[in-house]
């Protein structure tokens, strides 16, 4: 594999040269402790860079990717030096990733922990199902986001679109700008002090320079958790 | 590299997406108004494009018949109805694929490589082109249904996804007189925009009229005699992103098939947003 040390240490990986899939097999072959710091060159739109990554390894990656980058990821923090394709971070476990520019739709999907930055704005759907991921977006999120979230948080700082929250179970949205709309089930939900605390908290791992008291905070009014057939047309 | 080597370059990045048919829509070589340049489809390898020329020559008038595997470009001296109906009538065997001032269309069933070397893509320019890669789901794999669909003079229409009305708006439109050749979802849509663009609406007000007519999924890119539009419906699970430069501007489904233009690393990006109309056109120069 054509691998260039360059001090201190970064492991460089040169997409345009190197398979995809060899990349990717090296990030799986590390020990569960290596702190080592690698660097991605011209992904070029690629899929699955950097996928499922168990180790707290730094990876930066020089450029636009495509889908699913740092799915599953665990440990290591991941920061893409452009845009992020679908699904980006889908199912991630532990550790962070970071997007400078913006993300497509299905951002942080079925998250189970670790914490999602995107810099930009993030497309539909950002947040479908997480289970327990925190995502923060220093822009805009488009429609559907937050659709059936049952744990961890999502904060957009700029605006949300149509249906957030719909079905949600129990995430915490926090919201800056305006919601175009709330999907079924979800209510704005006033701020208590550990949810201020927690915001506050998020906002400054992710160095986004607003206060918490610029939110408005939304979740589930738990309306839909159990049958009942004055609901059905919110099914 | 010319305008057909960066569309077989976006091709070929998204031939994994659709292995199955791939197409072509160039605009170029605009003919003198009064002409109509149109595009044939012969099924036979062997097809005596020889008699066609002289036939058409003699009919109404033809410049030189250009052969491209199995299509040929031919310019008429006469307008797109006429020749159209001469053409159906003489030689019914032919499809017409695109008629219209500047558009040529090619597409076949097979390999999106394939498609880009057997007609030999690298060697065309022109002003701007849509290709498409299939993935059929709706309907067979021919050449009938690969894409684009010519929606009327000089337009035509690439999908990514899948209607769900399209039988029952078949059947309507054809009470409106527009004639279908397939079973396929997206020639409904072309035939529906044929239909509302013949009915005197502007491309804008034909394409908004999907949102309400059209039921399914759909990330829809039409191109105009002088430039192109996009829609997503409104639920957008159908990918899309645009690019621009101060040199070009471009469409895709996903950002690999940009990749490959000179620039796009320096390019402005972004995702059209659903339900949106966007247009562009080439400023005359």
């Amino acid at each position: 594999m054509a691998m260039v040390e360059s001090a201190p240490a970064v492991i460089e990986v040169d997409l345009a040269v190197t398979p995809l899939r060899e990349l990717n097999a090296a990030l799986h072959r590390v020990s569960g402790d290596d702190r080592g710091s690698w660097r991605v060159l011209n992904p070029r739109g690629a899929h699955a860079v950097a996928v499922g990554v168990d180790a707290p390894l730094e990876i930066d990656v020089e450029g636009h990717v495509g889908y699913y980058c740092a799915g599953m990821n665990k440990q290591a923090t991941v920061r893409v030096h452009g845009n992020a394709g679908v699904g980006l971070a889908e199912n991630m476990m532990s550790g962070t990733v970071v997007v400078e520019g913006n993300a497509s739709q299905s951002a942080g999907a079925t998250g189970r922990g670790g914490l999602l930055v995107v810099r930009g704005s993030a497309a539909a759907r950002c947040g479908i199902s997480m289970k327990g991921v925190d995502i923060v977006v220093h822009g805009s999120v488009g429609h559907m986001s937050a659709f059936m979230a049952q744990k961890g948080c999502l904060v957009v700082c700029g605006d949300a679109g149509e249906a957030l929250g719909d079905s949600i179970y129990e995430s915490h949205l926090y919201v800056r700008g305006s919601v175009a709309g709330l999907g079924a089930d979800c209510i704005e939900k006033e701020m208590g002090e550990h949810h201020v605390a927690e915001l506050s908290d998020l906002l400054e791992r992710a160095e986004a320079g607003f206060e918490a008291s610029e939110f408005r905070r939304y979740g589930s009014a738990r309306t839909l958790y159990n049958f009942d057939v004055d609901n059905a047309g919110a099914y | 590299m010319a305008l057909g080597g960066h569309l077989a370059e976006m091709l070929l990045q998204l031939g994994d997406r659709g292995p199955d048919s791939a197409g072509l829509a160039i605009y170029r070589d605009r003919v003198p108004s009064g002409s109509t340049k149109v595009t044939l489809h012969s099924a036979d390898p062997r097809q005596d494009w020889d008699r066609v020329h002289s036939a058409l020559d003699a009919g109404m008038g033809a410049g030189a018949l250009e052969v491209r595997a199995s299509h040929a470009v031919v310019v008429v001296d006469t307008d797109a109805e006429t020749a159209t109906s001469w053409l159906s009538e003489r030689f019914p065997e032919l499809r017409v694929m695109s008629a219209g001032e500047a558009i040529e269309i090619y597409k076949e069933a097979g390999l999106p490589r394939e498609f880009v070397e057997r007609f030999d893509l690298a060697s065309m320019s022109g002003t701007h082109g849509l290709g498409h890669t299939r993935m059929a789901t709706e309907s067979k794999v021919t050449t009938d249904g690969s894409h684009p669909f010519s929606t009327g003079l000089d337009l035509c229409l690439v999908h990514n996804g899948s209607l769900s009305n399209h039988n029952r708006l078949r059947e309507q439109l054809r009470a409106e007189g527009i004639e279908f050749q397939t079973l396929n979802d997206t020639e409904v849509a072309a035939g529906y925009l044929t239909w509302r663009l013949r009915e005197g609406a502007s491309l804008e007000a034909a394409l908004e009229g999907c949102l309400e007519d059209l039921d399914g999924f759909y990330t829809f890119a039409v191109g105009t005699v002088d430039g192109f539009a996009v829609l997503r419906d409104p639920i957008a699970c159908k990918p899309a992103v645009m690019a621009e430069t101060d040199e070009w501007v471009a469409m895709a489904s996903e950002y690999r098939a940009i990749a490959v233009l000179p620039g796009a690393d320096d390019a402005r990006m972004w995702e059209p947003e659903p339900g949106t109309v966007y247009s562009w056109e080439r400023q005359p120069v």
